[in-house]
């Protein structure tokens, strides 16, 4: 499906590619190039020195020697192995939290793509009235309810709020109009295949590459999240990475000088090892998300 | 086979739809009353509260919310992140269009290079931007300052009071500019062919088709590119949470409304009233957000 997607607009590209390439439009896009990667070169560069290295040789190139593994086994052994720790958070509240929040708003804009029931126009009205409340307006109001119902500082304090994508179910309600023909699902209702049985073998295939995009960018935002986590953790063996690399970047700064230069190597470190996965992520399904969210942004 | 089926009935098959339905809603929905109603329900009523020396917890009416109004403090956040917005917000998106129409118009070497890389600062965490572009502005090890001395001129020092809000929008334009242009192209990719080939045949050149094919057929996903991001800027609390380590005589605990309200809630110990201003600034969000949506729309209607 997909595939048939994909290939007409690469055929009128093919017809548009004859036209003249423009070196000034090259150029300029060159520029945007280096604003987007300088940043994240600085940062490998920067990984990869030793601790004098990095106050005393220029930012935009590697150091004397090359410290980016040393760099890495210090970040990984600091503290009894912390990052380790963090990393493994992380980990947790991403796959957890982004699987089941894609899962969930697979399901749910299945059902309200799919399925005439009573209150579906409202209940879909209320959910895009939750896209426009973004996760940071809700952090303190959720600390104050999870502290009321005694859960904050625990792993579930981060895990709760991530299930919920209410961007997620609109982009498959979007995604399973067009994906699913209703004729399959008769076809197989005649068959005599129950409701779920035809969403778990029919419809979950067909609404995979909306899955990914919802997943990807579930992904995205639980492993990029800050604020909820900083409000609803105070034991750092539950911090995610970012909270944890902040929680060194204050300790660097606290004045204690000397002990603070050689947490700046660990920060850099720790901050290039915490971007790694989802970069990967990202270049490895690219054709799932680019697909993906043509349909959220395009249909109205 | 099918006979009996339908001789059982029509209010059957539809029943079984309809349990179907709300069956498959309803995990969703759960996790939606949790996350969002709840939090949001217990704001609002913990706003109408207030702690009193004397009597406890008791219910005071608005007045948390008419102390927000009149608070110095908010106020000065509120317009400090509006005066964000109004700069920020059309200079990414017009990058952002900008690299959109250039990748689209087949005029480019290595488009997909460019889509791919200038997208990829989307997945790097706001902390490590933030940190990243603090370590590039400062005085430590900065990049900024090295380039300066380099130069043998004086780097300004982009922490400082005057230059800040400008530092966390470059932060902020990095982070978001290719996620906006990928919204962007994928709307250009829509475009059916027949609309460029009769441009083409009333004898249009690329800037003619783009200006009256592609940016018309662009209006709705730059609409929610544009209210994404009205949104993400009245919510700003990351990157200048992350910068007050670096930089804490510039950025106050009331720097922008939701630093406000969070060291209201944690460091004042004033949950009630960091419950009001947290309902407020949700009510300026979606107002502001709505209205650029109505404006939109009535422009449209005289066009």
């Amino acid at each position: 499906m997909t595939a048939v997607a994909g290939a007409s607009p690469a055929a009128h590209r093919s017809s548009k590619a004859k036209r003249r390439r423009s070196p000034t439009l090259t150029v300029i896009m060159l520029v945007m190039f280096g604003y987007a990667v300088l940043p994240l070169f600085w940062l490998l560069a920067n990984a990869s020195k030793s601790g004098g290295d990095l106050f005393s040789t220029f930012g935009l190139w590697f150091g004397g020697d090359f410290h980016l593994f040393a760099n890495i086994g210090e970040t990984l052994r600091y503290n009894d192995g912390i990052f380790v720790r963090w990393f493994g958070n992380t980990v947790l509240y991403s796959v957890v939290g982004a699987g089941g929040a894609a899962l969930l708003a697979t399901i749910g804009g299945y059902a309200l793509a799919k399925y005439d029931f009573p209150g579906r126009k409202l209940l879909f009205a209320v959910v895009l009235g939750g896209i426009s409340i973004p996760g940071t307006a809700l952090a303190v109001p959720t600390y104050l309810l999870f502290s009321r119902i005694g859960i904050v500082d625990t792993p579930w304090a981060v895990l709760i709020p991530s299930l919920c994508s209410p961007f997620g179910l609109y982009l498959m309600r979007v995604y399973a109009a067009d994906a699913v023909p209703d004729s399959i699902l008769e076809s197989a209702r005649i068959d005599g295949a129950s409701e779920f049985r035809i969403f778990r073998t029919i419809a979950l295939r067909l609404l995979a590459p909306g899955f990914v995009t919802v997943l990807l960018f579930a992904l995205v935002a639980t492993w990029n999240n800050y604020f909820l986590p900083l409000i609803v953790l105070n034991t750092p063996t539950w911090f995610p990475l970012t909270v944890g690399l902040n929680q060194w970047n204050a300790q660097a700064n606290s004045g204690t000088s000397g002990a603070g230069d050689a947490t700046y190597s660990l920060i850099l470190t720790g901050s290039l090892l915490s971007i790694v996965p989802l970069i990967i992520a990202f270049l490895a399904l690219q054709r799932f998300w680019q697909s993906g969210l043509a349909t959220g942004s395009v249909k109205q | 086979m099918t006979a009996p089926a339908v001789r059982a009935g029509l209010p059957r098959p539809f029943l079984r739809l309809r349990v179907a339905g709300y069956a498959f809603f309803l995990p969703f929905f759960v996790v939606f009353l949790v996350a969002v109603v709840a939090p949001l329900a217990y704001a609002i009523y913990l706003s109408f509260f207030q702690d009193r020396m004397i009597g406890g917890t008791v219910f005071s009416g608005l007045a948390n919310y008419t102390r927000a109004i009149s608070d110095a403090l908010f106020g000065a956040g509120l317009l400090r992140v509006a005066l964000f917005l109004v700069v920020q917000v059309p200079v990414m998106l017009l990058i952002a269009l900008g690299c959109a129409l250039a990748i689209d118009s087949g005029r480019l070497r290595w488009p997909s290079l460019f889509r791919i890389t200038i997208f990829m600062p989307y997945a790097v965490p706001a902390v490590v931007s933030a940190l990243m572009w603090g370590y590039i502005y400062g005085d430590q090890f900065g990049l900024v300052g090295q380039i300066g001395d380099a130069l043998g001129v004086a780097a300004p020092n982009l922490m400082s009071r005057s230059w800040m809000l400008g530092s966390i929008g470059n932060m902020v334009t990095w982070e978001f500019v290719g996620y906006n242009m990928i919204i962007l192209y994928a709307a250009l990719r829509a475009i059916p062919e027949e609309l460029y080939e009769a441009a083409e045949m009333d004898g249009a050149g690329a800037i003619r088709i783009a200006w009256s094919v592609k940016l018309p057929a662009l209006r709705p996903a730059l609409l929610v590119a544009t209210i994404f991001s009205i949104i993400g800027s009245f919510q700003l609390f990351n990157e200048p949470n992350i910068l007050q380590t670096l930089a804490p005589a510039v950025i106050t605990t009331s720097y922008t409304p939701n630093m406000y309200a969070y060291s209201l809630a944690f460091n004042g110990q004033q949950i009630n009233y960091s419950a009001a201003v947290a309902v407020v600034l949700g009510l300026v969000t979606v107002v502001v957000a709505y209205a650029v949506q109505i404006l939109t729309a009535r422009r449209e209607k005289t066009l």
